[in-house]
């Protein structure tokens, strides 16, 4: 097959985005957890352009693939998902920068809860990322669905700590600022759970062809 | 980096009696590397790799201007041994032209009639070009079976074997594959990718999707003018002239 070596080259320069992406999530949220702010804005000034440059070579690979080649059947399937996967991925490091950016202000603003549960989140999220990105790789359906069914306790997360800020912000106006940024982030970390998911939904279908996206509860 | 220019044209003209088939062509075909020539029926386009090693010298009332360098030699200059620049130029036609001898003696021609005799150098040299054309495998019991008895796609690779044997610089392949099934196309186009390694190679082809699959640089002619020329993957996706888009996606041609 000809066109193998442009595959074997999107799945690398795939990786290499994927681990970016990740780092950039875990050092958000560690940058917040430890209040370090130098880590916070390297996401920020540095890892969120390389993130950007990896969608636009991602891209102009995929076009020139296509165009060359005219693959069919999984070698296409490959593509059109390296091509979701890949503006995914630019997506969470977009995702990734504004946690940074929030955790750059509750650095300077002293936290109103402690934090257990973002931390949680993240370390799911980026789980269910490097999950995903190792079924595209290793085509393994079987992973795909287990990230999909990750997605719900990231949720569940999510919805638990905006509960507890309500509280804190009933009980006392002047942290709603505080806790609005917190919010955020976890808003945020839940997306990326979401973008997450799709990746999982995108290699269910590159393997199978069978499409499961907006009703995986049937599945 | 662009690679070393191999083959330079130079604003060349060429004439069929009155027919201007060739309009100041400028073409750089780079070592190492693929360049394919496509566009419409008569554009040229066969005419122009036919120059590289003077194939057209015979036509009678046939005419060129302008120039064609090779490693910056003029391949037009008096002085120039047209047989040693065949040697360094081998082509591969469109319908595969064994000769009506064993597999075996198709590949020595060349190199007896280029005066060698040792013997067991030219069955070493057999053996090599045969392996390095993809073919030796398939054959290696039948070497001195006649080579007209080899399937279609095999005895082109024969051919291809045939010229590599002469230790060419350049090989200029006409229509390798149109009178090739698929299997036996692919085959071809594995192996121009395979040979570019070693050798310079120009491709003339009718199928746009061979010149995206197997080239790095393509020159898209029409009626004899060259209208563009870069590397496949930008002719391919983002073509400059509007001419080569109506080509590549099938509007004309």
């Amino acid at each position: 097959m000809l066109e193998e070596k442009q595959m074997t080259q999107l799945k690398r320069i795939l990786i290499e985005n994927a681990t970016l992406v990740e780092g950039m999530i875990a050092k958000s949220v560690k940058g917040l957890r430890d209040e370090d702010a130098h880590i916070l804005r390297t996401v920020i000034e540095q890892d969120e352009t390389k993130a950007n440059d990896y969608e636009i070579t991602i891209d102009e690979l995929c076009v020139t693939t296509i165009a060359r080649y005219q693959p069919n059947t999984k070698a296409l399937r490959t593509i059109l998902m390296a091509l979701n996967i890949s503006s995914g991925l630019e997506r969470m490091a977009d995702h990734a920068v504004t946690i940074a950016e929030s955790g750059l202000y509750l650095i300077e603003h002293p936290i109103v809860k402690p934090l257990i549960d973002i931390p949680r989140m993240g370390e799911i999220t980026i789980s269910m990322l490097k999950d995903a990105i190792t079924a595209f790789i290793d085509e393994n359906p079987d992973l795909a669905l287990k990230v999909c069914e990750r997605d719900s306790s990231v949720d569940g997360l999510r919805n638990q700590i905006a509960r507890e800020l309500v509280s804190f912000m009933i009980e006392d106006p002047k942290t709603i600022e505080r806790a609005l940024q917190l919010s955020k982030i976890a808003s945020n970390l839940e997306r990326i759970a979401d973008l997450a998911t799709n990746i999982g939904e995108d290699v269910i279908y590159m393997v199978k062809g069978t499409v499961i996206k907006h009703h995986k509860d049937q599945v | 980096m662009e690679p070393e220019v191999k083959i330079k044209a130079e604003k060349v003209n060429f004439f069929y009696g009155k027919a201007h088939a060739l309009k100041d062509i400028n073409l750089d075909i780079y070592a190492n590397q693929v360049t394919a020539l496509i566009g419409p029926s008569g554009c040229g386009k066969s005419t122009f790799i036919r120059l590289l090693n003077r194939m057209n010298d015979l036509i009678p009332g046939a005419r060129m201007e302008g120039r064609i360098t090779m490693d910056g030699q003029d391949i037009f200059a008096p002085r120039t041994d047209v047989v040693n620049l065949r040697r360094r130029v081998g082509m591969v036609f469109q319908k595969p032209n064994p000769f009506p001898k064993s597999i075996f003696e198709n590949i020595a021609y060349g190199l007896k009639l280029g005066g060698v005799r040792d013997r067991a150098f030219i069955e070493q040299r057999v053996i090599e070009s045969l392996k390095k054309a993809a073919i030796y495998d398939e054959i290696k019991d039948r070497l001195h079976e006649g080579a007209l008895m080899l399937s279609g796609g095999q005895q082109q690779r024969l051919c291809i074997a045939r010229c590599i044997a002469v230790d060419p610089k350049v090989i200029l392949f006409d229509e390798p594959c149109a009178s090739l099934d698929p299997l036996s196309t692919r085959k071809i186009e594995e192996l121009i990718l395979e040979l570019k390694k070693d050798y310079t190679i120009a491709i003339v082809t009718h199928n746009m999707q061979q010149a995206a699959r197997v080239s790095d640089y393509t020159a898209f002619l029409y009626l004899g003018s060259q209208i563009e020329f870069g590397p496949t993957q930008k002719l391919f996706t983002v073509p400059k002239e509007k001419m080569t888009e109506d080509y590549l996606s099938g509007r004309f041609g």
